[in-house]
C-alpha cells in the first residue's frame, strides 16, 4: 500500500509502544501502538473519553503507563525512553514541550514573563544557580537580553506583542491559547504536543491558531503531536492522523485515508446524530469503492 | 449611599449582607486573636502572686473595632475606591503622590533619625522602651516576615512552623558564642546557614506534599524543635534557656561590655547607659532590613524568583516547562529559613537570653498573620501590618 511505503521512508521522533494506561478497573488506554514523525504535524483524534488526553500525560511524564514503552529519538540521535523519566525532565532533557486541554497559564505573571518562566533552565545557569545574577554578573545580564529576545520572536509569532506586559490572565481566550503554545516554544522543544488547541476558539482564532502552527513547523522544524476535536482544523494542517476510540487505535494514516475510513466514520462522527444518516450513506458508498482498505 | 446609587437595589442589599458577613467573620477572627493577649493578662497582686486579669471590656473594643473597620470597608470603603479607580481609569493617568511614591524612602529616612529624637524628647534611659521595645521588636518581626513572605507570598508554601528556624538561628548564636566564644559577626551569616541547612533537611521530605499537609507537617516540626530544645538539657539547658550570651560589638572595635577597656562609652568619655547598645542595635536591625528588601527585591528578578512566582501560580504548568519544582521549592524554603536564621541570632544578641518559651507556635501564627495582613508578597504591606501588629500590642502591654 502506498501509505506503508511512506512511512518506511520516514524517520520516527516518537515512536508509542504497546502502550497501557488501567486506572482501577478501567482500561484508558489498551495497547496503542503508533508513532510521530520527524517534520510531520501529527493529530491524535477520537471521541470525548477515547483516551487522548491520558496519551498525553504518558508521553510527558504526567503519568505513569501501567505497560509500554514511549522512544523519543532527537534529531542528534540521542534517545530517551520517556515512561522512565520525570515529568519536568521529559522537557528538560528530552526535549518534548506540551500545553493543557484547560490552558495552564500563570495568570498573575506578565505575559512576557510567562515566556521567560519557560526559560528557567537556561537563565538558572546563566544566574550561576541565582548567586553571579544577585552580584549582577556581565554574562547574566546577556543571558537575560537573549531570553527577551527569544521572548520577543514568539510574541510576534504568537501577535501578542502589544500586550506583553499585560497580566496573563487578562488575555481573551484565543489570546491565552497562543500565549500558552508560544510558552512552549520557549524551551527549545524538539516536539510539541497540543492538547485540543483549538477548542473553544471562534473561525478567525482559529484561522490564528492554524497559522502559529503552520509557522512553528516550517521555522522551527518542531514536531507537533495535536489531539483535535475539530476534524476540519485536523484535515486542513495535519500530515498524519491517529484514531482512537475507547483506548484503542482504529485507525492511522495520512488524513485522505482517515477520513474515509469506515471505522472512523462510524465512531467518531457517528456520534453527532444529525449525520449519522449521511455517515451511513458514506460508508455504504466507500464500502462499493475500497473492500479491501477496511482490513489496516 | 451616592457612592453607589449607580447599582441596582438588590446589588446594593446584596452589599449590605455581605459586608455584615464579613464583619461577623473579622470579629470572629479577632476574637481568637485576642483572646489570650488582650482578654487575658497576668499580673502580680500587692502578696506577689501571679493572678490573672480578665479584660473582657477591652477584648470587646478590640472585636468591636475590627468588626466595624471591616464592615465600613466592605460596604463603603471599597466600593467608594473602586468607583474612583474606574474614574481615574477613565481620566488621564494621575501620577501617584508624591508620599505614595517616595514611601519606602521617606520611611528609612524616618527610621534613620529615629533614635536621636527619641533620645532628644525622652533622654537616654527614657529613650530605651522607645528604641528597643517598639523600634527594635517591630524591625525583628518585620524581618521575620520578610523571610516567611518568600515561603508563603512568593512561593507560596504555607509554613506553620517558621519560628523553628528562628529558634535554630537564637540558639547557634547562644551555643556557639558561649561554647566556642565566636564572635557575633561571624555566628550571624552562620546562623543563617544553620537554618539555611535546617530548611533544606526539614523541606526534603515535606516538599512533596501539598497545601494543608505541608501545613500541618511543618507546624509538627515546629513544634518538634521546641521539644529537642527543652528535652535536650545537657547542651541546651532545657527551659533554663542560655543566658549571659555575649553581646555584639561594633565590627570588633568598640565593645558595649561594661568591664571591656574598648567599652563604647569609656572611649567616648560618655555616661554610662545601656541606651547606646540598644540605639546600636536598632541600627543594625534596620540595616538588615534594608539587606533583607535589597536581597528579596532582586531575588524577584532572577529567574529563581519568578520560578518561586510561577509555582505559587501553577505548579503542573511549572513542570511542563522543565522546571524542577522539588529543588525550587527547597530553595524557597531554605531562603526563608536563613532569614528566619539570622533573625533568631540578632534576637539572641538583643535577649541576651533565650529560651524555649520564645518559639511557641503562637509566634509562628502571629508572623503569618502580618505576611497575609500585608497583602502576601507586598514588602511595604508587611512593614506597616508588622508595625501595626507588634506596635499595638506593645502599646498594651
Ligand atoms: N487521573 C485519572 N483517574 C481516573 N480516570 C481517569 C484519569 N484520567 C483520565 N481518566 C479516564 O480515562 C478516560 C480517558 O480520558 P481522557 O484521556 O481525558 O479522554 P479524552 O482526552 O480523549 O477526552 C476517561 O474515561 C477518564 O475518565
Ligand atoms: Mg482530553
Amino acid at each position: 500500500m502506498a501509505l506503508e511505503t511512506d512511512t518506511m521512508t520516514k524517520d520516527p521522533i516518537l515512536k508509542v509502544e504497546h502502550l497501557s494506561m488501567r486506572f482501577g478497573g478501567l482500561m484508558a488506554i489498551n495497547d496503542l501502538s503508533f508513532e510521530a514523525y520527524r517534520g510531520d504535524i501529527t493529530a491524535l483524534i477520537g471521541p470525548n473519553g477515547a483516551g487522548k488526553t491520558t496519551v498525553f500525560n504518558c508521553i510527558t511524564g504526567f503519568y505513569k503507563p501501567t505497560m509500554g514503552m514511549i522512544t523519543m529519538r532527537q534529531k542528534a540521535g540521542k534517545e530517551y525512553l520517556l515512561e522512565r523519566m520525570s515529568d519536568f525532565e521529559v522537557n528538560r532533557n528530552a526535549k518534548v514541550a506540551r500545553t493543557f486541554q484547560n490552558i495552564r497559564l500563570f495568570s498573575g505573571l506578565t505575559v512576557l514573563e510567562n515566556l521567560l518562566v519557560a526559560q528557567h533552565n537556561k537563565l538558572m545557569l546563566a544566574s550561576g544557580y541565582t548567586i553571579l545574577g544577585l552580584l549582577g554578573f556581565p554574562t547574566y545580564k546577556r543571558a537575560v537580553g537573549q531570553s527577551i529576545e527569544q521572548a520577543k520572536y514568539w510574541l510576534d509569532k504568537a501577535n501578542l506583542m502589544d500586550r506583553a506586559d499585560d497580566p496573563a490572565g487578562d488575555l481573551p481566550y484565543g489570546a491565552q491559547r497562543r500565549l500558552e503554545i508560544a510558552r512552549a516554544m520557549c524551551t527549545e522543544p524538539e516536539f510539541l504536543c497540543l492538547d485540543e488547541p483549538a477548542a473553544g476558539l471562534n473561525p478567525r482564532e482559529s484561522l490564528a491558531l492554524n497559522e502559529l502552527l503552520r509557522s512553528i513547523r516550517k521555522d522551527t522544524g518542531t514536531s507537533i503531536l495535536l489531539i483535535e476535536h475539530d476534524m476540519s482544523v485536523v484535515m486542513e494542517i495535519s500530515d498524519h492522523v491517529v484514531v482512537l476510540e475507547y483506548g484503542q487505535k482504529i485507525s492511522d494514516g495520512n488524513p485522505d485515508f482517515v477520513k474515509h475510513d469506515p471505522k472512523v466514520i462510524a465512531a467518531y462522527l457517528g456520534v453527532e446524530d444529525d449525520e449519522v444518516e449521511e455517515v451511513i450513506e458514506q460508508i455504504e458508498e466507500i464500502a462499493v469503492v475500497a473492500p479491501g482498505d477496511t482490513q489496516k | 449611599m451616592a457612592n453607589i446609587t449607580n447599582t441596582p437595589e438588590s446589588a446594593g442589599s446584596n452589599l449590605m449582607a455581605r459586608a455584615l458577613r464579613e464583619a461577623f467573620y473579622a470579629g470572629l477572627v479577632a476574637l481568637g486573636l485576642f483572646v489570650l493577649f488582650v482578654g487575658l493578662k497576668t499580673d502580680q497582686n500587692i502578696l506577689n502572686e501571679l493572678v490573672l486579669v480578665q479584660r473582657w471590656g477591652l477584648l470587646a473594643i478590640f472585636v468591636v473595632i475590627a468588626m466595624v473597620g471591616r464592615f465600613l470597608s466592605v460596604a463603603f470603603i471599597r466600593p467608594y475606591l473602586a468607583e474612583r479607580k474606574a474614574v481615574k481609569a477613565a481620566a488621564a493617568v494621575k501620577e501617584a503622590g508624591f508620599v505614595a511614591r517616595n514611601f519606602s524612602m521617606i520611611a528609612v529616612a524616618v527610621l534613620l533619625v529615629y533614635p536621636p529624637i527619641m533620645v532628644a524628647l525622652f533622654g537616654f534611659q527614657g529613650s530605651l522602651k522607645w528604641v528597643d521595645n517598639f523600634g527594635i521588636q517591630i524591625l525583628i518581626y518585620v524581618l521575620l516576615a520578610w523571610g516567611l513572605n518568600i515561603v508563603v507570598g512568593l512561593a507560596g508554601l504555607l509554613d506553620l512552623g517558621y519560628v523553628a528556624f528562628y529558634a535554630v538561628g537564637a540558639y547557634s548564636y547562644a551555643l556557639l558564642s558561649s561554647y566556642f566564644g565566636l564572635s557575633f559577626w561571624l555566628l550571624l551569616p552562620m546562623a543563617g546557614i544553620l537554618a539555611a541547612l535546617w530548611g533544606a533537611i526539614l523541606g526534603f521530605p515535606v516538599l512533596r506534599l501539598k497545601g494543608d499537609y505541608l501545613a500541618i507537617v511543618t507546624l509538627a516540626f515546629g513544634e518538634i524543635i521546641r521539644l529537642v530544645l527543652i528535652n535536650w538539657t545537657e547542651v541546651t539547658k532545657g527551659t533554663f534557656g542560655i543566658s549571659g550570651i555575649a553581646k555584639a560589638s561594633v565590627f570588633g572595635i568598640w565593645s558595649f561590655d561594661v568591664s571591656a577597656s574598648n567599652n563604647f562609652a569609656k572611649v567616648f568619655g560618655l555616661p554610662m547607659s545601656s541606651s547606646y547598645y540598644k540605639i546600636f542595635l536598632f541600627y543594625l536591625a534596620l540595616a538588615l532590613c534594608m539587606l533583607a528588601a535589597f536581597v528579596t527585591i532582586r531575588l524577584r528578578r532572577m529567574p529563581i524568583g519568578r520560578a518561586w512566582e510561577a509555582l505559587r501560580e501553577d505548579e503542573i504548568a511549572c513542570r511542563s516547562l522543565g522546571i524542577n519544582t522539588v529543588t525550587t521549592k527547597l530553595t524557597a524554603f531554605a531562603t526563608g529559613a536563613m532569614f528566619g536564621g539570622i533573625v533568631g541570632s540578632f534576637f539572641a544578641v538583643r535577649q541576651g537570653f533565650v529560651s524555649p518559651e520564645s518559639f511557641v507556635f503562637l509566634e509562628s501564627a502571629i508572623i503569618l498573620a502580618i505576611v497575609v495582613l500585608g497583602g502576601m508578597g507586598s514588602l511595604v504591606g508587611i512593614a506597616v501590618a508588622a508595625t501595626v501588629m507588634i506596635g499595638g500590642t506593645e502599646l498594651l502591654r
